[in-house]
């Protein structure tokens, strides 16, 4: 009986194919693969391959004029990588990776954290608001970019203009700052990212905040609990998990980020980051094999980190 | 209860002062952006604090538009644009739809590709992609930044069309089905009808990353001004001094509108799909 039905399910195959009798899961399975395999061959064509060819750049004294000459069979070498990792600027562009990383991850999951309690609830104006606090989100990072070597422009930008001592923001490797020596490019930097991904970060979280049941919050006020402990004690461990999760992305995405700080600073001033180092080799000093090694100790380095990361997080929740 | 009170009370005045200071970080910037695009540079120098200008003037974009080539950018990115939402929709459909509704071989793995393909750095593929393209003399074409970004887009839209698609009741389909249709013509008249919505917010998210990606348009048109990228051109000509920076002000704006007049205008659809599909990761 069964089969009934499921024979008309079947399409009209040419009468060829029909007498080579294939099951309908056989049917199903080829018919799964042909649709998928369009995405699956843009795929290994255009992010699977090449990574495996930029790990065997990474082997090979490969340059522009000499690239047809490095086949697969090539000259394999390490010394790519001692070159690398000899090199003074790769451990401080590390370091410089490092904190660009965490603190516009901290900053901007932070700042996204308080704008979504601030926005939970409903009041006049509050689409405009949310529409706002999305465009530096949504414009171009080129344009984003351009806006603040503007504003910050040490001749005509507005920032300086309120200031009493201009501030060269973006070209100034360090400066005091109450005393404190400050690595002013840097910060600035980091001021960026937190400033064009916190609404990122708000989306996510607002969206968990809205569909977090209101009884809990409401018995939470029946028993006296204040807004600070009933953010403590009831929203927040609601929204551990998200946040992990934005920690994650913000952390991967933040660690190999090349726009914002090339086009901010050029990787000058001390802010000069891995990837930036990977285009500079890349492009001005025509060095494919290092260039990719450094990319590869980069997301060797990402995977380091994660793994560290994700064992704390494990372990944290086992707590709970 | 003292203590409640005071936070409350202390909350209901910090409420709109936080409030009023994000829309002052989000909205002054841009509003920074178009006041300095309609005044003359030489305003600019001599009252660099002023917000207002003193006389409005649209010289600015008629100079950027035609003498800086902004025009042959726009086109170029449009082209780019179009052209990747339609080949990343035509792609993830039939991708999207297998994953969701069939059984094969791989299915389960799948998914591991297409998380690895979304947190993978750019960065790395920028290396063998750069050379591979300067051997093919594919640099400066823009096919072969659409191919890009077609990769880099269709794993999640993909995800995105998946979740959807699993929403349509598996009946419907079978009714069309015994009503004759073929698969393919399923998806065509049963499956994507109802999944307008999806389609829609997976099209806005191709069309945003090809509008603003950076990276490859450096990497693959710098040489050729003739093909730039309305984002590459800005990046090119910001460093310029004989441009002013009123005129490339005038660029940004030229730059930032469309995409955020395309993002809001189908935005509850694109920030529900992206955060549902997260929510479960």
């Amino acid at each position: 009986m069964t089969a009934t039905p499921a024979r008309t399910v079947r399409p009209p195959a040419p009468p060829g194919r029909r007498s080579r009798g294939r099951t309908l899961r056989e049917q199903e399975g080829r018919a799964g693969l042909a649709l998928i395999s369009p995405t699956l061959i843009i795929t290994l064509v255009v992010v699977v391959l090449p990574l495996l060819w930029a790990i065997m750049l990474a082997f090979q004294d490969a340059r522009l004029i000499n690239i047809r000459r490095v086949g697969v069979f090539g000259h394999y070498t390490l010394e790519n990588f001692t070159y690398v990792m000899s090199e003074p600027g790769f451990w401080s562009s590390l370091v410089n990776t490092l904190v660009y990383t965490v603190a516009g991850t901290v900053l901007s999951i932070a700042i996204g954290l308080v704008t979504a309690l601030a926005l939970r609830d409903r009041f006049r104006g509050r689409t405009l608001i949310r529409a706002s606090i999305l465009i530096p989100y949504v414009a171009p990072v080129v344009a984003v970019a351009f806006l603040w070597e503007t504003m910050l422009n040490p001749q005509y930008g507005i920032v300086n203009t309120w200031l009493s001592e201009p501030i060269a923001f973006l070209t100034q490797a360090r400066g005091e700052f109450l005393g404190v020596q400050v690595p002013v490019a840097l910060l600035t930097v980091i001021a960026f990212e937190a400033w064009r991904y916190f609404p990122f970060a708000f989306l996510f979280i607002l969206a968990r905040l809205q569909a977090l049941p209101a009884e809990l919050d409401e018995a939470a006020v029946v028993d006296g609990a204040t807004p600070t402990q009933r953010f403590r004690y009831v929203i927040m461990p609601q929204l551990w998990r998200i946040i992990a999760l934005l920690s994650v992305l913000r952390f991967v995405f933040t660690f190999t980020k090349f726009d914002d700080v090339y086009l901010l600073t050029g990787g000058g001033a001390g802010t000069e980051v891995v990837s930036v180092r990977v285009y500079n080799f890349l492009t001005a000093r025509d060095d494919i094999g290092a260039s990719a090694a450094q990319a590869i100790v980069l997301a060797l380095f990402l995977v380091v980190f994660l793994a560290i990361y994700l064992r704390f997080f494990a372990g944290g929740e086992r707590e709970n | 209860m003292s203590r409640d009170r005071f936070e409350r009370g202390l909350l209901k005045v910090l409420k709109p002062l936080v409030i009023a200071f994000l829309f002052l970080i989000t909205a002054f910037p841009f509003l920074y952006m178009v006041m300095l695009s309609v005044r003359d540079i030489q305003e600019l120098i001599l009252e660099p604090g002023s917000l207002w200008p003193r006389g409005f003037t649209l010289d600015t974009y008629v100079d950027v538009l035609t003498r800086q080539g902004f025009l042959t950018f726009l086109r170029n990115s449009a082209i780019i644009a179009v052209a990747s939402v339609a080949c990343t929709l035509l792609i993830s459909i039939p991708g999207a739809y297998a994953v969701a509704r069939l059984r094969f071989f791989g299915r389960r793995q799948v998914h591991f590709l297409f998380l690895a393909v979304y947190l993978f750095p750019a960065i790395v593929l920028a290396i063998p992609l750069f050379v591979l393209f300067t051997m093919l003399g594919l640099r400066g074409s823009l096919v072969g930044l659409i191919l890009v970004y077609i990769a880099q887009t269709v794993p999640v839209t993909v995800y995105m069309l998946r979740n959807y698609f699993e929403t349509v009741p598996r009946s419907v389909e079978e009714a069309a089905a015994i009503d004759g249709c073929t698969r393919l013509s399923t998806i065509w008249r049963v499956v994507l009808p109802l999944s307008r919505p999806a389609l829609l917010a997976t099209g806005l998210y191709a069309f945003m990353i090809a509008w603003n990606e950076f990276l490859f348009a450096l990497l693959f048109l710098v040489e050729r001004r003739e093909s730039w990228t309305v984002s590459l051109g800005l990046s090119q000509l910001a460093g310029s001094i004989e441009i002013p920076t009123t005129v490339l002000m005038a660029g940004s704006v030229v730059l930032t509108l469309p995409i955020v007049i395309v993002f809001f205008a189908g935005e509850r659809l694109l920030t529900e799909g992206l955060t549902a599909g997260a929510e479960k990761g």
